[in-house]
């Protein structure tokens, strides 16, 4: 008697927790209008194509006809495919030759800008922000001017001082350096800018403290603003990182006799290597093998850099 | 001593400040001076900086034969389109995540912040094959349609919105008001400042997108400012004509120059809230 009567109520509970349930969620009917069309859009444009693009690397489809499956085929090519691991070990190389540089120049002219020091505060910052609003396109052919090997005006600059030519956009240390030089110039303001931004969240009484207590300038800025920066410096290295890897309207202008790659492969990128592959070659099952390999690896460096940084601060 | 040492730091600070200053409007300055030089002149040594010989020469090729004009209003176009749609979807996403207690919501975050991970090469591939098969390639719709709704965005917007107050909402409410009647009425006025922020944002990212406008459009009368000088200097391989593309990529900057410097400080805000509260 008394089981039946506790099962009765259990029923009875679970009845009115559902009906509570839905009620909640019709009571959300208004949010989930709202927040609905941003995840219409990604299962149609963004998780459709995921899987898709998951499901064509492991084909070799060139577009038209049905879907043929060949394993592995694809990613056993890709570990012999010379120009890819290239374009992985460019984004590296120029990881290293402008990221540690352009961090810690904005770091320093962020903290240049912040004292009260220097006047013109407002020109300085919209000068030195000012590229970033450029097209890659527009910038990358002013650069070429200004780098081309005969009669840039770099090289007619060196030549005032009898200083021979440098080939710079046709040797592969010259084509890496000009790349740096644009990006530098493109990008040296936005970091500027956010790290200006994570400085004023900081008060200046610890770095003032410092100094009365003796530290010099240059000892404040390295051991006590630049700690306090950690969480905005990490944004920024981990941006430039995956831009690094991301590169293509600066190489189709900066490199565009070569389609981008610059002189030997050596400005190829990750992105342009998918790009050529899908449009140039249509080999599309390919492009993807390489898109997805390029995702988790640079989703791996990513973690990997964020672990190092949160590793530093404890 | 001291006033001396004084002295050498600053000529220091503002020397450094001035070569930097130098190298970043560099640029700038010999694309406007290549494109008004004689095609003669561009690598004449030493190099000239504003020739006697100045013309608008290549400025009124580029309008006349380039039909840049053209290319000019359907850069508007697009980054205004999809500009207006992401506002749109972007502060009523973020007025459901800041205002709202719903199931899900948490998971419904994060997979909204997770989807920010997915670099563009991995769906460009299916992203192009859909376009095609529904016949929306040479049309400007993929260029507003897919990126209506962006993650970042309503992110943003959701942090500007929470800092409204609640009772304002539900004062409205007691009067009568719909909650979308609400997010028009009282949250959209509130939160101009941020959405102008965001605003410029997308629209620069628009006006200067190139991947993408490169897959889908390939006819010209519908390039947008990049593709047009992409294809004019692809086409000059061999006999360039460098007084042209200088002043294409003038004219293509301009605007963006005027919009930035006329909105500078909310331009600013925009860029670094992403940053420094996320």
């Amino acid at each position: 008697m008394n089981t039946i009567k506790l099962r009765k109520r259990e029923a009875i509970s679970t009845k009115t927790k559902r009906k509570e349930f839905w009620h909640e969620i019709l009571r959300g009917r208004w949010p989930y209008t709202f927040i609905s069309p941003f995840y219409i859009l990604f299962l149609i444009f963004g998780a459709f194509p995921l899987v898709f693009s998951f499901i064509l690397s492991f084909t070799s489809w060139k577009g038209t006809g049905p879907l043929i499956f060949n394993n592995f085929a694809n990613y056993k090519l890709i570990l012999r495919d010379k120009v890819f691991w290239q374009s992985m070990e460019n984004g590296l190389i120029l990881f290293f030759m402008y990221v540690p540089f352009q961090t810690l120049l904005a770091c320093v002219l962020a903290v240049i800008l912040n004292s009260k020091r220097v006047r013109g505060f407002k020109f300085f910052r919209t000068v030195i922000f000012m590229p970033y609003i450029s097209s890659m396109i527009a910038a990358g052919f002013v650069f070429q001017l200004l780098f081309g090997s005969r009669n840039g005006l770099f090289n007619s600059i060196l030549g005032l001082f009898s200083i021979p030519a440098i080939p710079w956009l046709d040797t592969m240390w010259g084509a890496r350096v000009a790349l740096c030089a644009l990006i530098v110039w493109a990008w040296l303001g936005y970091n500027m800018v956010i790290i200006l931004a994570g400085l004023q969240t900081i008060s200046s009484e610890l770095t003032e403290a410092a100094m009365i207590d003796g530290a010099n300038p240059v000892q404040a800025f390295f051991l006590i603003t630049i700690p306090l920066l950690q969480p905005v410096i990490l944004f920024c290295v981990v941006t430039s990182t995956i831009g690094s890897f991301n590169l293509f309207g600066e190489l189709m202008s900066l490199f565009h006799a070569t389609g981008g790659e610059g002189p030997l492969n050596a400005t190829i990128t990750p992105l342009l290597s998918v790009f050529e592959q899908a449009f140039h070659n249509f080999k599309l099952g390919y492009a993807s093998t390489q898109a997805y390999v390029y995702f988790i690896l640079i989703f791996v460096v990513a973690l990997l850099q964020l672990r190092l940084f949160n590793r530093e601060i404890d | 001593m001291k006033r001396i040492s004084r002295l050498a730091v600053d000529v220091l600070l503002y020397g450094f400040l001035i070569a930097i200053s130098f190298y970043m409007i560099l640029p700038f300055v010999w694309m406007l001076s290549s494109s008004l030089k004689p095609e003669s002149e561009i690598f004449s040594i030493p190099p000239i900086l504003f020739s006697k010989n100045m013309t608008l020469g290549a400025y009124i090729t580029v309008i006349v034969d380039g039909n840049i004009l053209r290319v000019l209003l359907n850069t508007f176009i697009i980054a205004a389109g999809a500009t207006a749609a992401r506002l749109f979807f972007c502060s009523l996403g973020g007025f459901g995540f800041a205002k709202y207690k719903f199931i899900g919501k948490g998971l419904l975050f994060g997979i909204l912040v997770a989807t920010l991970v997915v670099p563009f090469s991995v769906t460009l591939i299916p992203l192009f094959i859909i376009m095609s098969r529904i016949h929306w390639t040479n049309t400007f719709l993929p260029l507003i349609i897919p990126g209506a709704a962006s993650a970042f965005g309503i992110f943003f917007m959701r942090q500007y919105i929470s800092t409204i107050n609640n009772e304002l909402l539900d004062s409205a409410r007691i009067d009568g008001a719909s909650e979308f009647r609400i997010f028009l009425s009282i949250i959209v006025p509130i939160v101009a400042p941020g959405m102008t922020s965001l605003g410029l944002i997308f629209f620069m990212g628009a006006w200067n997108d190139f991947l993408w406008p490169l897959v889908i459009l390939k006819k010209p009368e519908l390039f947008t400012l990049p593709i047009a000088i992409n294809q004019m200097i692809q086409s000059m391989i061999g006999r360039p004509v460098y007084s042209q593309q200088m002043a294409a990529a003038v004219l293509s900057i301009i605007p963006l120059l005027i919009i930035f410097l006329v909105f500078q400080r909310r331009f600013v805000e925009g860029i670094t809230a992403g940053a420094i509260k996320g």
